[in-house]
């Protein structure tokens, strides 16, 4: 019988151009036993609500570093619900101003993860947080 | 099952949830399946296998975008494996990002899947997986396997078309003669014939199959067909002439180049699978695989069900202490649960 593996989704939407980060906590996860589907650069909204959906993730984690965070991060958040993934966890990494990090969380992030944070963390705060999740279904 | 009708009606969000069930083997998982066995049977199945970084993922890009541009516009597929880790038993599965200008078109459905431990290229739900996609009314399911060496072989007996993708430069002629991997195709493909060494990479695997047709080299070419589109459906080829001839074709997935080509000799095989019968042998040999995989499946649950835990331990005690070999071991346990009173067949 296979287990059930948590699924994750990396993406990097906007316009930067770097992925360093997004393949660091990509590999972290991997290493704790998660399957983490990854989908490289400059991604829309659009784009990654599909993936997730197609996927069936229980979690997607947005890198951003180009400052558009504000605009991009409520626009995932909005379409992945409208296709029906209530349940999806949404965790962002990368550069977010201090000011910024209530808002979004407000929107509906789960975790904001800066520069220099324990990969192990992470992978543990995802970890309880799906099975959180599981537990009510 | 609400899931199940809304998956028959065209809905994405259920055909993926679904498709989780099933990878995972849940109860729900299982009661799909049966249910929609029934609507199962229509869908080309195409494999793609070839060893990492041949640009399997590009092609199937490229593939399924050509399949896309035909009249009919059938909806296409995509199963992606890539391997689980040993040790952590996590994954990364990268290959949707070769497939990001398929993201936007619903006639298209991507999923990425770990092998799992499995070591034949795919994992053991794959098959499984291409079920509920037939079922959900796919024309085509594309099945790319973890990037494969000599023997991971599996995809042979799930597709109905085995794509074999090779590189330029790889090995000589002998690596084109071993068995295993090559042995499989019904096309091959040289991928990025840009590269030094297309032509011969193309002609050492011509040759290895000309050396395995060689009976029937003076009439090779003549079986060939024109592509299907143009061909009734309903035109049967004779008993004699019932012979594919692997085609050996040059392609840059990456600039869309001998794509086209590709697909129409995808069409050519579908006509020959299903002009020759071959397609329903096949069926039956996948369907047959099937149970008798759910027999062994079914029946070493059960064994470990009714067998209790200390009874199992201390055969692996006696095991280890060398006092019992495997094969007495084996059969020790066998008995135990003879005797033991009767199990009821689960299902």
């Amino acid at each position: 019988m296979t287990e059930k593996k948590i699924r994750v989704l990396i993406a990097k939407p906007g316009l930067d151009g770097h992925d360093r980060g997004a393949k660091v906590v990509a590999r972290a996860l991997r290493d704790d036993g998660m399957e983490v589907i990854y989908t490289g650069l400059r991604q829309t909204p659009e784009m990654i609500s599909e993936a997730a959906l197609q996927e069936d993730v229980d979690v997607i984690g947005l890198s951003i570093l180009s400052g558009a965070h504000n605009a991009l991060v409520p626009q995932v958040i909005r379409k992945v619900r409208e296709n029906g993934q209530t349940d999806v966890i949404i965790f962002v990494g990368g550069i977010i101003p201090e000011a910024d990090i209530q808002g979004l969380l407000d929107k509906g992030v789960f975790r904001i993860y800066g520069p220099g944070t324990d990969t192990h963390l992470v992978s543990k705060e995802i970890r309880e947080a799906v099975k959180a999740v599981s537990q009510v279904d | 099952m609400a899931l199940i009708n809304d998956l028959r009606k065209g809905s994405r969000f259920a055909l993926s949830r679904v498709l989780s069930q099933v990878e995972n083997n849940t109860p729900a998982g299982l009661q799909a399946l049966d249910e929609l066995f029934p609507f199962t049977g229509k869908a080309h199945k195409i494999g793609i296998t070839g060893p990492p970084g041949s640009g399997k993922s590009t092609l199937v890009n490229a593939l399924t975008k050509q399949l896309r541009l035909h009249d009919r516009e059938p909806r296409v597929a995509v199963i992606a494996v890539d391997p689980t880790s040993p040790f952590s038993g996590g994954a990364i599965l990268g290959d949707r990002v070769r497939m990001l200008e398929l993201q936007n078109d619903r006639g298209i459905f991507i999923r990425s899947m770990a092998s799992r431990g499995a070591l034949g290229g795919l994992s053991s739900q794959t098959e499984a997986l291409s079920q509920v996609f037939d079922a959900a009314g796919f024309d085509f399911v594309l099945i790319e396997t973890v990037g494969a060496g000599q023997s991971e072989v599996d995809i042979v007996n799930l597709a109905h078309t085995t794509i074999v993708v090779d590189v330029p430069g790889l090995g000589d002629d002998i690596q084109s003669i071993k068995a295993g991997i090559l042995e499989i195709a019904d096309i091959l493909v040289v991928n990025k014939a840009d590269r030094p060494g297309a032509d011969q990479s193309r002609r050492y695997l011509k040759a290895m199959i000309e050396m395995g047709f060689r009976p029937l080299a003076s009439s090779a070419g003549k079986h060939r067909m024109a592509p299907a589109l143009q061909k009734d459906e309903t035109e049967t080829i004779g008993e004699q002439e019932a012979l594919w001839l692997p085609p050996v074709l040059k392609t840059i997935a990456s600039q869309f180049e001998g794509i086209e080509q590709l697909v129409t000799e995808i069409l050519n095989h579908q006509h020959f699978h299903k002009s020759t019968g071959r397609w329903k042998q096949k069926e039956t040999w996948t369907l047959r695989e099937i149970v008798r995989k759910r027999i062994a499946g079914t029946l070493e649950r059960d064994f470990f069900q009714q067998l209790p835990a200390e009874v199992f331990e201390a055969q692996m005690e006696a095991l280890i202490a060398r006092k019992v070999s495997p094969t007495t071991a084996v059969k020790n346990l066998l008995t135990y649960n003879q005797k033991s009173s009767k199990p009821q067949l689960s299902e």
